[in-house]
């Protein structure tokens, strides 16, 4: 088995004839004297190895105690990273898309978009769909089911940790305001989510628990509202985040004068988050409005961090606040969020 | 003696889903064995059902457990229709037969549907008990060991190689049974399947037989082959060389300060030694034989362990040796009285084997062959049977309409033909045949029987009582030099067979040796041979009109001679090309199609020391006027001494200056001069002796007078050199270290990864199944070889299987096959072509997984070696666990949507090796050496998008331990059958 044809064959990203024409460009002819004849035979072998390893390889423990093909373990490992590798072009056109036959349908549109093959767009699709279907309703950490069932190494697992999370919650990534982001940006969020918003963030013992999001805590997020509606308590947190600040901010007047939008944007997220169109909005959202008032202001990263550290700290200060725990379980996260999604 | 076979039904896993509404399966097993059949409850709802039945207990003969196979079918149950079958496992329990194999036979077995493939697993648990006791039980055929190995098993010691046994069964096949007509193809495939299996375990049964009416207790070089005659019937038949073997116990049991790990030596009927001075009392287990080891006296402990062995490799007859005698003595006087008369008595005097232990081959002859054409259709007919006047035929045949006196027919066809090679033999002035085999290619009802063998003159003492120290008294009173006996001319100088230039043999000066010498055997491993060896392979294609049985008989035997001529002369042109002088493993295979004939000769050419120095080729024309055609003729010999350089260049073939006094003239002159006897017959009335020997000429001329010679040399000069780096060969060892041609280019490209590799034991197999086809299969074991020349790693087995599609006219055809194999790639059709290469895995990996998963574990899949070779290099073979003899059918109706035909057979290949490697692993072993797929039938129809191949597959289950590793298992593997201490006494080796 060839393993730089195991990419091409196993990704179906290319026909055959490319795949020929590839490894001619590579010099392979003249290093062994072989034809071009012996060349195509020897891709097309390879293709029907794949073919045939393809139907395995959908449930990868099947892969490892299948008796056909004789593969050492770090081949097989291999195999599976190959095959369930994908373009990040295209994962970032499907995230937080539901994974159903309609959006498999506008594959095509997908593919001519980005220049991926067909075939290996739906490839890519269907790997989704399949993890997506077996960890759907699993117990336990989505990243060790995902692991466990498909056999994935951990960087790869916890991408599509991401990618089933976002598909479940189907949040809003394909915004024009969003094109900037990485799916290594939302995969990062992803993961703080995961660890902080969901059900499995308090009780472990759960149905889903990696998968949905805490309802409890969003309907609770609601009583962060009145941080900005309490016209004194807005003042004060304003004026306990200046102080701190003073000196340290390059960008201290615009924050100064921009405090009680940013403020209001950020705790408006969370009182929306009840409902389940704000929460595929959440990105959209957040974007709008912090991302972009700070980046027209000219925001340096530093400063952000420094802003967001603050603002969530002194809120603990703050004597008429009495949900503490709830803006921490909130800003915890969203700072981390925001820090990441803070680029150009 | 009957028997009890246990057989445990544990779980299933990836099965098919068989109900579509639930994508689930209500699967459950019937387990069937002669006429009895269990079944196990059904497991509602899974794909992974745990049926954990209780032990079905099935009380057989021992002929029938023999026979037999058992048949597992995993079924789904259905409520309102017949149950679904998803496909089938069959068993065949003889491993677990003779004592020292496998005791117990378990793990995950692939379920297999002649149409879909292989459909999920089974784990199975087989046992047998046997009522009686071991040594009682060799009264029956059941005792006796089979080896697929054509030379005596490594572990193994042969203690008497008592000859030649055959035996054929002929039966109707299903496939052509009016029944036929209104079953299903699963049917009709599982009925064939069952009926081979069934055939080849009583084929077995019966050699077993012979071989204990000749007091041998092992079969070694077993071959069996299926002819699949059509209408005429389904013949299986089998070769082999009877033995008795002697589990080898470590050579380290002799050093006194070891521990003795004379492993089972329980098997050994005479080891039982009463005499109590001697210490050792009955069988020894190696805690036994420790406690010598440690006793004060060395001399003891010798002499225990070689008592033990009794005749064992130790020359030393201390008294030991002496009370072996008292007790083994009558029964060796018995085999001695019963192989006095040795050869000359026997009927045929041939042997299998192509490797033999020193000694034992004294000197060699030349390849002898004989082929004979036959009509099949005849033996149909009861009126042809009543005129042979054969009345015990013409009993038989009332009994069953006509399948009864078919062994009769075949028997009497392999008979003549037998006699023929003897003959021939002896008119090499040898008595014995070597490195026998026999083969059929069958066209509609025409077929072409041949055998063929290499004539030799064996050490008669070794067939007597075969010890190794009589040999080698005999080698020192005889004073031969080793490494160049057996070169030497068996037959009368004066009065030789045929006409052949002598020489003093360069290596001792005292005898006679041949200028060139074709053999069917392995390279002695005693022979001196100069660099490297390289694969020599004469193609050769001829057409023939389309006839009708009669006259396509005589047609095709009229041709035969012409083709076998031509076939050995493109041998010698390029033996002489490589500037070498012998051919070892010589295979020549001829194949008959419907409009033409197909010879293939492959052979691993090398340059034995022994033998004179080969001339080089010269060119002479007929036209010696022409002015520009001498030039021609130059430009070619220029060109084809160039070769000659370059090659001896690239095999390192150096030889040493001789002498002119001893030789007479350093180049002797050499004449083309055939060493193969060849005939042909069409009846056993009329027999041809063919002398294929240029004769008068001087020189090796090669005359170009036509275009066809013209067209040799080409060729000659074409043969496209392998990519530096690989060397192949198609014997067991690599002589020295090896070359080819386009079908393997491909091989070589795979491969490529495993440079410097050599290709050992390359086999080619063409048949031509239609007009307009060509099958070539080639198989190979790939070894990656170290710079110093020491064989490192095996691995890698690699199976091809190419299929070539040439819809031109006839015109292609006529060229010779290099040609035609060259041109049919770039042919506008794709060639098809289905290759498995199981890739090399580095040694350290390979250590690793062996520790992590021992053979038994069922949780992970073991890892098992296939090769073609008898041996595994950097490997030890500790047991031998029984012989692997499969036949698969694979039937499909969706031809296209599988992949078409490449698809097709690389899926079934892939299958078939699944399905070895789950028996082997299943009865405990690690590898399988001496694997041949002995046949690949591959039919299609396009039209109707049907195919249907059928192989056949063989081996020896082995157990092998790492050399490199044998310290680090010092844990026992579950199913190994060493104890640590021998492990221990085996690293000391």
């Amino acid at each position: 088995m060839d393993c730089s044809l195991a990419g091409s064959s196993v990704h179906g990203d290319s026909r055959v004839s490319d795949a020929v024409a590839l490894r001619v460009r590579s010099g392979i002819l003249e290093q062994t004297g072989a034809t071009a004849a012996v060349l195509q035979s020897d891709t097309m072998d390879h293709y029907r190895t794949f073919h045939m390893l393809e139907r395995l390889l959908h449930a990868p423990p099947k892969l490892l105690h299948q008796l056909i093909f004789q593969i050492p373990p770090s081949r097989q490992a291999l195999l599976i990273e190959r095959y369930y590798a994908f373009d990040e072009a295209f994962v970032r056109e499907v995230l937080g898309k539901k994974l159903s036959k309609g959006t498999k349908k506008d594959l095509d549109d997908i593919s001519t978009k980005t220049g991926i093959t067909l075939k290996s767009c739906r490839r890519q699709f269907d790997n989704f769909k399949r993890v997506f279907k077996v960890v759907e309703e699993m117990r336990g950490s989505l990243v060790d089911n995902i692991q466990q069932h498909f056999l994935l190494s951990d960087r790869l697992a916890r991408d599509y940790a991401a990618i089933v999370f976002f598909a479940n919650n189907r949040f809003e990534t394909g915004k024009k305001k969003l094109q900037y982001l990485s799916f290594g940006d939302f995969a990062f969020c992803a993961e703080l989510m995961i660890q902080n918003w969901t059900l499995g963030a308090v009780d472990s013992q759960v149905d889903d628990m990696d998968m949905d999001l805490d309802k409890e805590f969003l309907q609770d997020l609601k009583e962060l509202k009145v941080l900005v509606a309490d016209k004194d308590l807005l003042d004060l947190h304003k004026s306990l985040v200046c102080t701190a600040l003073r000196g340290k901010l390059g960008v201290f007047s615009e924050m100064e004068a921009n405090f009680k939008n940013l403020s209001r944007g950020l705790v408006n997220v969370a009182a929306k988050l009840t409902h389940n169109k704000d929460v595929r909005d959440l990105f959209v959202d957040l974007v709008e409005k912090f991302v972009e008032p700070c980046r027209s202001d000219h925001w340096p990263l530093n400063d952000v961090r420094l802003f967001l550290n603050q603002y969530s700290a002194s809120v603990h200060s703050l004597d008429g606040f009495r949900h503490q725990a709830l803006w921490d379980r909130y800003m915890g996260t969203l700072r981390g969020c925001l820090l990441r999604l803070y680029h150009d | 003696m009957p028997g009890k076979l246990k057989v445990k039904i544990v779980a299933g896993r990836h099965l098919p889903v068989m109900d579509r509404a639930s994508d689930l399966t209500d699967a459950f097993v019937e387990v069937k064995f002669g006429n009895t059949t269990f079944k196990t409850d059904v497991y509602l709802k899974s794909l992974n059902p745990q049926w954990n039945s209780e032990w079905f207990k099935f009380e057989v003969d021992d002929e029938d457990l023999q026979d037999e196979p058992l048949q597992i079918t995993v079924l789904d149950h259905d409520t309102y229709s017949a149950n679904d079958a998803i496909g089938k496992v069959y068993i065949d329990i003889d491993p677990l037969l003779y004592s020292e194999a496998a005791t117990v036979i378990s793990g995950w077995f692939p379920i297999y549907d002649t149409i879909h493939g292989i459909r999920g697993e089974i784990n199975v648990v087989v046992k047998v008990d046997l009522f009686n006791d071991l040594n009682r039980f060799r009264q029956s055929s059941c005792g006796v060991k089979f080896f697929c190995t054509t030379s005596i098993p490594k572990c193994y010691r042969a203690v008497i190689i008592h000859g030649f046994v055959e035996e054929l069964v002929v039966n109707e096949d299903p496939e052509y049974q009016w029944i036929d007509r209104i079953r299903t193809p699963r049917a009709s495939n599982e009925a064939r399947q069952r009926l081979i299996s069934l055939m080849s375990g009583e084929l077995q049964r019966k050699i077993g037989l012979k071989v204990l009416e000749m007091r041998g207790n092992a079969v070694v070089g077993y071959l069996q082959c299926f002819d699949l005659e059509g209408e005429s019937g389904l013949v299986v038949r089998a070769i082999g060389t009877a033995c008795t073997l002697d589990k080898l116990s470590s050579p380290a049991a002799f050093l006194p300060a070891c521990n003795s790990p004379s492993k089972e030596m329980k098997e050994i009927p005479f080891n039982e030694d009463p005499n109590p001075n001697t210490h050792s009392s009955g069988p020894s287990t190696p805690l036994k034989n420790q406690t010598y080891s440690f006793s004060p006296s060395k001399s003891y402990s010798r002499q225990s362990s070689s008592s033990d062995t009794d005749l064992s490799l130790t020359p030393k007859t201390g008294m030991g040796s002496g009370s072996a005698g008292k007790e083994g003595g009558p029964f060796k006087a018995l085999l001695r009285q019963q192989t006095q008369s040795a050869l000359e008595q026997r009927e045929f005097p041939f042997f299998t084997l192509t490797a033999f232990p020193p000694g034992f081959l004294v000197h060699v002859g030349g390849v002898v062959s004989a082929r004979s054409v036959k009509l099949l259709d005849r033996i149909h007919n009861p009126a042809f049977v009543g005129i042979m006047g054969n009345t015990r035929s013409y009993k038989l045949l009332d009994w069953n309409s006509f399948n009864s006196d078919e062994p009769e027919t075949r028997d009497a066809w392999w008979a003549e033909i037998r006699q023929e090679i003897k003959s021939h033999a002896k008119a090499l002035g040898c008595h014995a045949v070597v490195g026998y085999s026999e083969s059929t290619s069958i066209c509609e009802e025409v077929c072409i029987l041949s055998a063929s063998g290499t004539a030799a003159v064996l050490n008669p003492r070794f067939l007597q009582d075969g010890t190794v120290e009589g040999c080698l008294e005999q080698r020192l009173e005889e004073n031969l030099p080793a490494g160049c006996g057996f070169c030497h001319i068996p037959y009368d100088e004066l009065n030789m067979p045929f006409p052949a230039h002598l020489t003093y043999c360069n290596n001792c000066r005292k005898q006679k040796v041949p200028d060139v010498l074709f053999t069917t055997i392995d390279l002695p491993v005693d022979a001196t041979v100069i660099g490297k060896g390289c694969l020599i392979q004469a193609r050769l294609c001829r057409l023939k009109k389309k006839a009708q049985a009669e006259a396509n008989a005589t047609a095709i035997s009229n041709l035969l001679p012409f083709m076998e001529y031509e076939v050995h002369t493109q041998l010698m042109n390029k033996l002489k090309l490589k500037a070498m002088n012998a051919l070892f493993g010589l295979r020549i295979q001829i194949t008959v199609g419907e409009n033409m004939l197909m010879g293939l000769a492959s052979a691993t050419g090398v340059y034995l020391a022994a033998l004179p120095t080969p001339g080089g080729i010269q060119i002479a024309g007929k036209t010696p006027n022409d002015g520009s055609y001498e030039q021609h003729i130059s430009h070619m010999q220029k060109k084809i001494n160039d070769t000659i350089a370059k090659n001896k260049e690239l095999y390192e073939i150096n030889p040493p200056e001789i002498s002119e006094e001893i030789i007479g003239s350093p180049i002797p002159e050499p004449r083309q001069r055939s060493r193969l006897l060849r005939s042909q017959s069409e009846s056993s009335d009329e027999v041809t002796e063919l002398d294929l020997s240029h004769g008068k000429k001087d020189a090796f001329v090669l005359e170009i007078d036509d275009t066809d010679a013209m067209e040799d040399v080409h060729s000659l000069l074409t043969d496209v050199p392998p990519p530096s780096g690989f060397y192949s060969c198609n014997t067991e060892i690599m002589p020295g270290i090896n070359n080819w041609t386009s079908e393997i280019q491909s091989l070589y490209f795979k491969l490529r990864s495993m440079i410097p590799c050599c290709l050992c034991h390359v086999n080619f197999t063409v048949s031509l199944p239609e007009d307009e086809l060509i099958q070539v299969t080639v198989t190979a074991v790939a070894i990656t070889f170290d710079k110093n020349q020491a064989l490192q790693t095996t691995k890698t087995h690699a199976e091809k299987l190419l299929q070539r599609a040439s819809t031109d006219n006839e015109e292609l055809l006529q060229f010779p096959l290099e040609l035609c194999s060259d041109s049919l790639p770039s042919h506008p059709f794709p060639p098809a072509k289905a290759v498995t290469v199981e890739k090399a895995s580095p040694m350290g990996e390979g250590n690793f997984r062996n520790r992590s998963a021992p053979p038994c574990a069922n949780s992970t899949v073991g890892v098992v070696k296939m090769t073609p070779l008898s041996f595994i290099p950097g490997a030890k073979i500790t047991k031998y666990l029984g012989i692997i003899n499969m036949f698969f059918i694979r039937e499909t109706t969706s031809l296209r949507e599988e992949g078409g035909v490449s698809g097709f057979l690389h899926a079934f290949i892939a299958e078939v090796f699944a399905m070895v490697r789950a028996h082997v692993a299943a009865l405990g072993g690690n590898a399988v050496v001496s694997y041949i797929m002995k046949q690949c039938v591959f039919m299609e129809n396009p039209n109707k998008n049907q195919a249907q191949c059928l192989i056949n597959v063989s081996g020896d289950a082995v157990v092998f331990v790492r050399e490199s590793e044998l310290e680090v298992v010092s844990t026992p593997q579950p199913a190994a059958s060493c104890q640590p201490s021998c492990t221990g006494g085996e690293v000391t080796t």
